[in-house]
């Protein structure tokens, strides 16, 4: 019986391993077809799902012969932009053989952008936030404002999706120009959604520092705010910088909240408020209707988004979290 | 200067909280409005294909439910062994993994589901979106359980050890019942989570207008037609939408207040 349990519960830790691993490999074998037919230029290719035509000399060049002796003229253009496809087509009337091409730069810019935006608007308030719980506010307004805030980060994500783009995004629409949806507004709306998070985790830290060090500071007649930046900080500084990132984390594969407000076109956008799309969207747009090597790019894109958020979760948790404990 | 500084700085830091809970205040006063403006009782009596909610909720409670029956079992067992039976190494990358685990994408885990569940089963089912939720619950639960079993004293095991029983009665009728409340709350906690998920059920349960208790097909989920819904044209659909997302946010919220009031009493 001993035996059994200890087994069983060896088994279960096992799983988590087992999982992962299984993550990354079936990520890798799904996106196989895509990675053969790309490599690495997957990643700077912007154009998805786009006709483009192909020259294979062999066909091209023996099929010019054989029209151009019958005297025929020979159409290159190509117009068959619209057939929906997977695959190499040829057209035989046509002589021009097309292929589909998939790229990920436009969501692979589009994450990293909002990302980036999200970052930006919500690390003051976060900050903010830390420092109101963590050394400002009395124990019970900060035990009821922390509660608040916790329940902020307990939402689910398409509440704030649907919030963001009924009643958030056009406020920020009227006041900055361009469009609703676009990657402004999906990244503010994200930023307001990792803000709980990076409060939360931040105040923690704050609150390591021993309060022996503050009330010296406090005794040798320092400001709250020279405490603050001079003891405080300095001290919590590793784990801070590791929650942002943890933050930054979970920023980067954030779904549905994007959905709502990123406007979901394969196009990079040249203005902060265009419209593009980012890789957990793109997943979630078309998965259902791909096959074929767009469903391998699909993988590809969620190959790419798991190594990155992989990569930065454990230098958060590894470097930065460890460090501070 | 250095008082005007201070001030400023502290004046800053309050409108951060301010601006903080004045977007809490926000989102909950609009679903109030748009949700409650939408709802009727009815909405628990009919289907999605009749106007109502019921087939959603129902299918939603018994996705989270069924990812609960496997996720909570599997995760406690793996932290009971990171806790008590594992040493060193092994143990430590278990927990790291874990947390890494913890914060993957969850439209990743949907993916990885997809591959592995969806298309070799031949189609979109309870069960694949089940275990989508479940992959996203064991590391809470891990994650909990492991946090809270640290925090059983020695001496208990000890105790327990001395009398003779043997380690795994130890754990079951001393340990986990020392804990017992820390780690009911974490996994009310971790239901919370899973229940408002929409991205690792996109494509593995989808959703369905009708009533179903059939897990082996496209199953009803609450939160995957709210997306539907919410995208619709129609004005009904979208009524209908914040009408879902205001019972889906009363219920996460009710469920992390209880888990938070548990844990309070307790202390």
């Amino acid at each position: 019986m001993e035996k059994i349990f200890q087994k069983l519960s060896l088994a279960s830790a096992s799983l988590v391993f087992i999982i992962l691993i299984g993550i990354f490999i079936t990520l890798f074998s799904s996106s196989k077809l895509a990675i053969d037919e790309y490599g690495f230029d997957f990643i700077t290719n912007p154009d998805w799902n786009k006709e483009v035509p192909i020259d294979i000399p062999a066909i091209s060049n023996k099929s010019a012969k054989v029209s151009s002796s019958k005297g025929e003229i020979i159409d290159e253009d190509d117009d068959e932009a619209t057939f929906p496809k997977d695959d190499v087509m040829f057209d035989e009337d046509d002589e021009s053989a097309t292929k589909t091409v998939f790229g990920g730069l436009v969501p692979i810019v589009g994450t990293l952008l909002t990302t980036l935006i999200a970052l930006a608007f919500s690390l003051p308030i976060a900050m903010g936030i830390a420092v109101f719980l963590a050394e400002i506010a009395p124990k019970n307004v900060s035990n009821v404002v922390g509660m608040a805030i916790e329940l902020l980060a307990a939402i689910p994500s398409i509440i704030f999706g649907m919030w963001g783009l009924y009643y958030f995004a056009p406020i920020v629409a009227d006041l900055v120009g361009g469009y609703q949806v676009s990657l402004l507004t999906a990244g503010l709306v994200l930023g307001v959604m990792i803000l709980p998070f990076m409060a939360a985790i931040t105040r923690d830290s704050m609150n390591t520092t021993p309060a022996v060090l503050k009330e010296s500071a406090y005794a040798l007649g320092a400001t709250k705010f020279e405490v603050i930046k001079d003891i405080i900080f300095p001290y919590s500084k590793v784990g801070i910088i590791g929650s942002i990132i943890l933050a930054l984390g979970r920023a980067l594969g954030e779904t549905m909240a994007v959905a709502f407000l990123i406007g979901s076109i394969f196009v990079l956008p040249s203005a902060i408020n265009d419209p593009t799309i980012s890789i957990p969207v793109a997943m979630a747009n078309n998965f259902g209707e791909s096959s074929g090597l767009g469903e391998s790019a699909l993988f590809y894109l969620a190959l790419i988004l798991f190594v990155i958020s992989f990569g930065i979760i454990s230098l958060a948790k590894f470097y930065f979290l460890k460090k501070a404990n | 200067m250095r008082l005007l500084i201070n001030k400023i700085f502290l004046s800053l830091s309050v409108l951060s909280a301010l601006i903080g809970l004045s977007f809490l205040a926000w989102i909950l006063i609009t679903l109030f409005i748009k949700g409650l403006g939408s709802f009727h009782f009815s909405l628990f009596l009919n289907d999605l294909i009749n106007g109502g909610l019921r087939n959603l909720l129902v299918g939603q409670f018994i996705l989270a439910g069924l990812a609960s029956l496997i996720g909570i079992p599997l995760g406690m067992a793996a932290g009971i062994y990171i806790q008590e039976y594992g040493h060193g190494r092994f143990s430590s990358i278990i927990r790291d993994l874990s947390d890494i685990m913890m914060s993957a994408p969850s439209i990743v885990i949907g993916a990885f589901v997809y591959a592995v569940v969806v298309i070799p089963t031949g189609g979109t089912s309870g069960f694949a979106g089940a275990i989508a939720l479940a992959i996203m619950m064991i590391p809470v639960v891990i994650n909990t359980t492991d946090n809270m079993l640290s925090l059983v004293p020695r001496e208990l095991r000890e105790a327990g050890i001395a009398l003779g029983a043997s380690k795994y009665k130890v754990i079951i009728d001393i340990i986990i019942k020392a804990a017992k409340v820390g780690i009911m709350t974490g996994v009310l906690l971790a239901f919370a989570r899973i229940i408002g998920e929409t991205a690792p059920l996109l494509f593995t349960s989808e959703t369905s207008n009708y009533f179903t208790l059939d897990l082996t097909e496209s199953f009803p989920s609450l939160t995957v037609s709210i997306y539907d819904l919410a995208n619709e044209p129609e004005e009904s659909s979208r009524d209908l939408a914040w009408a879902a997302s205001f019972i889906l946010t009363v219920m996460v919220l009710a469920i992390n207040l209880v888990g938070r009031f548990i844990t309070r009493t307790k202390k």
